[in-house]
């Protein structure tokens, strides 16, 4: 029906030109998007002389797994890994506690003091002491070099918050307040067992958000760790992709120079892969959280 | 005469503000409770800091602290203002800031109108799909396909030069190719995801309102240009005055990653000079660190107000 209806509105010539103009706009986007992202996965499955030799497109050429055995091989990517999953586990866990501790009061319009805590949370969007009076207290603490540094400094993100907060404010009728109220509900009884039931959503929506955060950060694991076994993926691959310092003895085989250069070429790719191969996976099925949030996000606190 | 008449009332009437809100806090002590341990991570971890900023006007030595150390006043902005690198990275981070804002601004509200007009559903959803997926990057791994694919040698880039019967320059290590390399590929990867909230914007359109504009003979070209981009114009300026807000934060990360040797002259930004003097190897200068850092967050913040002020006035669209 509605297919129809379209057809029958835009007919005219000029309109068909415009939609031809459209959906050629979309194909080169979409062209120079997926371009580079084939190159790099179609690299990581071919042969280290076939990459070394520039003669990879966005098909494998000598189809080999050699990047990713040498990726597996490395005991540091994976040590890497393991933390990674660490800090992501927990550190989502406390952002989405404390995440919804901060919102729920502060959606609820009885709340003495309301604006003024919201303002303490929205200023700190605006002005920061910098990185460097914070990594003074993390000094003071005694939180550099642990792994308290990848899970505290950031547990709001106070966008995330305020679309929390937006949440309940606007999917949370009143009259269950109250009826709760007259059943002697309390108010932690009442966010626990009514609130958050009713909020799966948006308790997806910020996980992701979160979990995507903490499984990309970089830099607070760079200023504030120095032991290697505790540094998460992304500080390895930062070594092994931008630093190029890759430890000579993690390629177990003796092999010639030559090889040993081309292997690291190819090995960047497919580490591009592995590194970035969770998040990928699981992204086709929450695609639409994560658009959720943005479009709660733009109701704006 | 009058005051005697008020005194007792006004006295009442805050004897029963206070019972107010006395009562208010025995009603709701737990949502207190619920948001102690926020508000308490929210002083350690944000205002401490914020508090701390005060050794940029100090000379920080480790054995006195933050609190014990002398007092210098400006001389750490002196040493900032008289050194001559300064303008150098001023300028740096202006045109990169500005130059990053100006081309983000209009890739996705094109994409946005383009994915809004298609009409197969199927390829409406390929290119979404596609075009949110680099969003999810991380900035290692982002700047990590940069170095790939605009490798001389190996790299895409070097293929496509070749392929044309032209030379390949490398661009990772020139000054003049950076602002471009680091804002176009900024582009790659989020305008899609940027474009997310236009359509948003562009789903509230009433549909009548193109039928209506078709009957009295508009082309969808026309309708595209006085019913959609209008109904996007308030979420446009909305986002450009966050994102001028954000200007200084711009991208430190990226940046930083993104620097080399080569093409340190036009890659150094205020923040990752900061950085650098305060926290990296050979640094250590927290003062002059936490001094640079400071000049940045309020350029930053004079910014976002100043924006704010001038939206307000002539679109009625504002922040706050």
């Amino acid at each position: 029906m509605g297919k129809i209806k379209k057809k029958s509105i835009y007919s005219s010539r000029s309109d068909n030109i415009f939609f031809m103009i459209v959906n050629s706009i979309l194909f080169i986007v979409l062209v120079i998007v997926l371009i580079p992202m084939l190159n790099i996965i179609a690299s990581s499955f071919s042969s280290g002389n076939a990459v070394a030799a520039g003669r990879v497109f966005i098909w494998p050429v000598d189809f080999s797994l050699e990047g990713y055995k040498a990726v597996f091989r490395n005991n540091q990517v994976l040590s890497g890994y393991a933390n990674t999953i660490y800090y992501t586990f927990f550190g989502t866990l406390i952002n989405v506690i404390m995440t919804v501790l901060a919102a729920y009061p502060l959606s609820r319009s009885d709340f003495y003091g309301r604006n003024f805590i919201t303002f303490l949370f929205t200023f700190t969007m605006l002005f920061s002491g910098g990185i460097i009076p914070n990594y003074l207290l993390m000094k003071d603490l005694g939180l550099i070099d642990t792994r308290w540094a990848m899970l505290l400094p950031n547990a709001i993100t106070v966008y995330n918050m305020i679309i929390t907060r937006t949440y309940f404010q606007t999917t949370i009728p009143n009259e269950l307040l109250e009826a709760s109220r007259l059943d002697g509900c309390s108010d932690i009884k009442f966010l626990i067992l009514i609130v958050m039931p009713l909020s799966k959503a948006i308790i997806a929506v910020i996980t992701l958000y979160y979990a995507v955060t903490h499984w990309n950060m970089f830099f607070n694991a760079y200023i504030y760790l120095n032991r290697k076994e505790l540094f998460p993926l992304q500080l390895i691959l930062r070594d092994i992709l931008l630093a190029n310092s890759i430890d000579p003895s993690m390629m177990t085989d003796p092999v010639l120079l030559k090889e040993k250069q081309n292997l690291t070429d190819l090995l960047k790719y497919s580490l591009i892969i592995v590194a970035s191969l969770p998040v990928w996976c699981i992204y086709p099925f929450v695609q639409k959280y994560f658009v959720q949030g943005v479009m709660i996000g733009s109701i704006k606190g | 005469m009058t005051t005697k008449v008020m005194y007792p009332a006004n006295k009442r009437a805050t004897h029963h503000k206070l019972r107010k809100s006395l009562n208010n806090f025995k009603h709701s002590w737990q949502l207190y409770l619920i948001i102690l341990l926020p508000l308490i991570y929210l002083i350690v971890f944000k205002y401490v800091p914020m508090y701390g900023v005060q050794i940029a006007f100090k000379k920080y030595s480790a054995s006195h602290g933050i609190m014990g150390s002398k007092w210098v006043g400006l001389y750490q902005f002196n040493r900032l203002f008289n050194s001559p690198q300064f303008y150098k990275i001023l300028s740096n981070t202006f045109l990169l800031s500005i130059y990053n804002i100006i081309a983000n601004f209009p890739v996705p509200i094109i994409l946005a109108l383009a994915l809004n007009t298609v009409r197969s559903k199927f390829y409406k959803k390929t290119v979404q799909m596609v075009t949110y997926l680099p969003h999810f990057i991380s900035t290692v791994v982002m700047v990590g396909i940069i170095l790939q694919v605009f490798n001389p040698r190996i790299g895409l880039y070097g293929k496509a030069m070749e392929f044309f019967g032209l030379n390949a320059v490398d661009l990772i290590g020139s000054p003049a190719a950076f602002p471009h390399l680091y804002v176009w590929s900024g582009i790659w990867q989020n305008a899609g995801w940027n474009s997310i909230i236009y359509l948003a914007a562009l789903s509230s359109v009433d549909i009548q309102q193109h039928e209506a504009a078709i009957i009295d003979g508009a082309s969808r070209f026309q309708c595209m240009i006085h019913i959609d981009i209008p109904a996007i114009m308030p979420t446009a300026i909305v986002l450009l005055i966050m994102n001028t807000g954000q200007m200084m934060n711009i991208g430190f990360e990226k940046v930083l990653l993104m620097q080399n040797d080569l093409n340190i002259s036009a890659s150094e930004i205020i923040s990752t000079y900061s950085y650098k003097i305060g926290l990296s190897i050979g640094g250590g200068d927290f003062s002059y660190g936490a001094a640079i850092g400071l000049l940045n967050s309020v350029i930053n913040f004079v910014l976002l107000v100043s924006v704010n002020f001038i939206a307000r006035k002539v679109s009625e669209t504002s922040l706050w």
